[in-house]
């Protein structure tokens, strides 16, 4: 519910969006300020809803494909990963290529890499720098046009297909791959001198957002929000899914619980998926990408929640079947609304210009609020 | 007071540091394309909005069975086909693409029995009305045929006689549901 403002309080409501730059889309922040400081920050959300579970349990299980890409524009197929993941899950005879599993991996580990390019960017834009996103976009465009060669789109790839993925790649687009993973193992530290040592970007996130670890845990925050609290909590680790049991990769955590923690983890993050990047490229197995023999009417039945770890931390999805061709339930677990659920807590008593640090180091993306 | 003035020396070399950064890409070759005079070229896979593939004699794959028309969860394709008096196959009148409703997902080509649908290249779409993205695919395909020096010819299904099987004409020999 948002508050009423009391007349004989001296606090100035203000509305912080829906269409305001640094909410990253149509969220609405209900602001009760007194002068500078922030009293209560109320998210209303709601904006962007666009039914895409309800439009789940209308189509068949192919007939989602498209949506699992609206949802998240930054990790698109990470999204896809995990629905696929579901379906796959209830028919058991089916049999996923290696080949295709690590395909999947590669694509959403490159796929995270941009995710966090574009939080990074767009996480300095909103504390008033203009040129680092300018620097983060060319590399991201050098993922994006990786990316479009295997998968045929830019953003909304809709690439994992139940028993597969869609497009097999050839031997330049791993050479490409590696190409990348060395150019940008070589730009990090540029980003390093530019924007972490800065200090005037290190007097806005020092010490600001700080999340306990108790916070973090009661509202369920999940991704590089309760890795920055120090709480290595990974759905690729925790629950192993896909290849990445086979895989050598480090949680990387923060115990700083600022926004500064959350930014290192995240850069952290880009290393080790590049190092995953390197491992499932150099192990790529020969084969078709695409399971034989795939139902052409998927009937699946029962009930099945799978999670995996996307850019903004774990995401679920639950799909319950009865045995015909579209779900009867589709219940989505995205990442982002826990992780602004506790804005309301953690921003009482802060300066405006802090909300926006905190907000971004959120990595907020609304549509996957609104669904 | 000595960490006062060593904040300011750090807090000033930091910003040194990251100057001398964007100096450095200053003096580089710009990496953006100037748009309406430079294109960047894409990749052959790029997904674009569908087409029917015209083949070297000249005509489409397309079986009319429907396949893409049910595999479509936004509905966009209208198939619609007649069967001639005494012919043993449906023949396509016209296939129309709603580009106003589809969010290529891509179903559509891999559902297709004949490959007769790909994705095109073109990404260059500006309409003034929604109409303008209401494609005619079979009319798209003929102009196909026509830049690429083919002339569209439509495969003489021979009437039903007591012969050998195998005289379609130019229809692709394709088999149904591979």
């Amino acid at each position: 519910m948002i508050q009423k403002p009391d007349p004989t309080q001296e606090t100035l409501v203000l509305n912080m969006g829906p269409q305001h730059p640094s909410t990253h889309g149509v969220l609405r922040v209900v602001l009760h300020c007194d002068g500078e400081y922030v009293l209560d920050a109320e998210p209303v959300i709601g904006y962007g809803h666009r039914m895409h579970e309800l439009i789940g349990e209308v189509r068949d299980h192919r007939g989602f494909y498209a949506n699992v890409g609206r949802m998240d524009y930054g990790g698109a197929l990470s999204f896809g990963h995990g629905h696929i993941l579901a379906v796959e899950r209830m028919l058991p005879d089916l049999e996923v290529p290696e080949r295709a599993e690590y395909l999947r991996v590669i694509t959403t580990e490159l796929n995270r890499v941009a995710s966090h390019l574009l939080w990074f960017g767009a996480f300095l834009l909103d504390l008033g720098a203009f040129t680092p996103i300018l620097y983060s976009f060319d590399d991201r465009e050098a993922i994006l046009d990786l990316l479009e060669h295997v998968t045929g789109a830019r953003l909304t790839f809709s690439y994992m297909r139940v028993g597969g993925v869609a497009a097999d790649v050839d031997k330049d687009w791993c050479d490409g791959v590696i190409a990348f993973v060395k150019r940008m193992r070589e730009r990090v530290p540029m980003y390093h001198k530019l924007v972490t040592g800065n200090i005037i970007f290190r007097k806005r996130v020092e010490d600001v957002g700080h999340i306990t670890r108790d916070m973090a845990l009661k509202y369920g925050c999940t991704g590089p929000v309760i890795r920055g609290s120090g709480i290595p909590y990974d759905v690729r680790r925790s629950e192993p899914y896909s290849i990445y049991p086979e895989l050598d990769f480090e949680i990387p955590t923060s115990e700083r619980c600022d926004c500064m923690g959350r930014y290192n983890v995240r850069w952290e993050e880009i290393e080790q998926s590049l190092r995953i990047i390197e491992q499932a490229i150099t192990k790529l197995p020969e084969g078709p990408v695409m399971a034989d023999k795939v139902p052409k009417v998927i009937k699946a039945k029962g009930e099945v929640y799978q999670a995996v770890e996307a850019a903004r931390g774990s995401l679920g999805y639950y799909i319950a079947c009865d045995g015909t061709t579209s779900p009867y339930r589709m219940k989505i677990r995205v990442p982002s609304y826990s992780n602004l659920s506790i804005l309301k807590e953690l921003t009482r008593g802060i300066l405006l210009s802090d909300l926006v640090a905190v907000m971004g180091s959120f990595d907020l993306v609304i549509p996957e609020i609104d669904r | 007071m000595l960490n006062y003035f060593k904040e300011i020396f750090v807090g000033i070399k930091s910003l040194l540091i990251g100057m001398k950064v964007t100096a450095f890409y200053g003096t580089k070759k710009t990496i953006t394309a100037h748009y309406p005079f430079e294109k960047i070229p894409i990749t052959p896979n790029f997904r674009g909005h569908i087409d029917l593939v015209v083949t070297k004699k000249g005509y489409h794959k397309c079986i009319s069975c429907g396949m893409c028309e049910r595999a479509c969860p936004s509905g966009c394709i209208t198939i619609e086909a007649v069967k001639p008096e005494g012919a043993k196959k449906k023949k396509l009148t016209g296939y129309t693409l709603d580009f106003t409703k589809c969010s290529l997902c891509g179903n559509c080509v891999e559902t297709c029995p004949t490959s007769a649908i790909k994705y095109s290249n073109d990404y260059y779409l500006v309409g003034t009305s929604r109409h303008d993205f209401h494609f005619d695919l079979l009319a798209r395909a003929m102009k196909a045929a026509e830049e690429m020096g083919i002339e569209w010819t439509e495969p003489v299904e021979k009437p039903k006689e007591p012969t050998e099987p195998q005289a379609e004409g130019g229809e692709s020999p394709a088999p149904a549901g591979a």
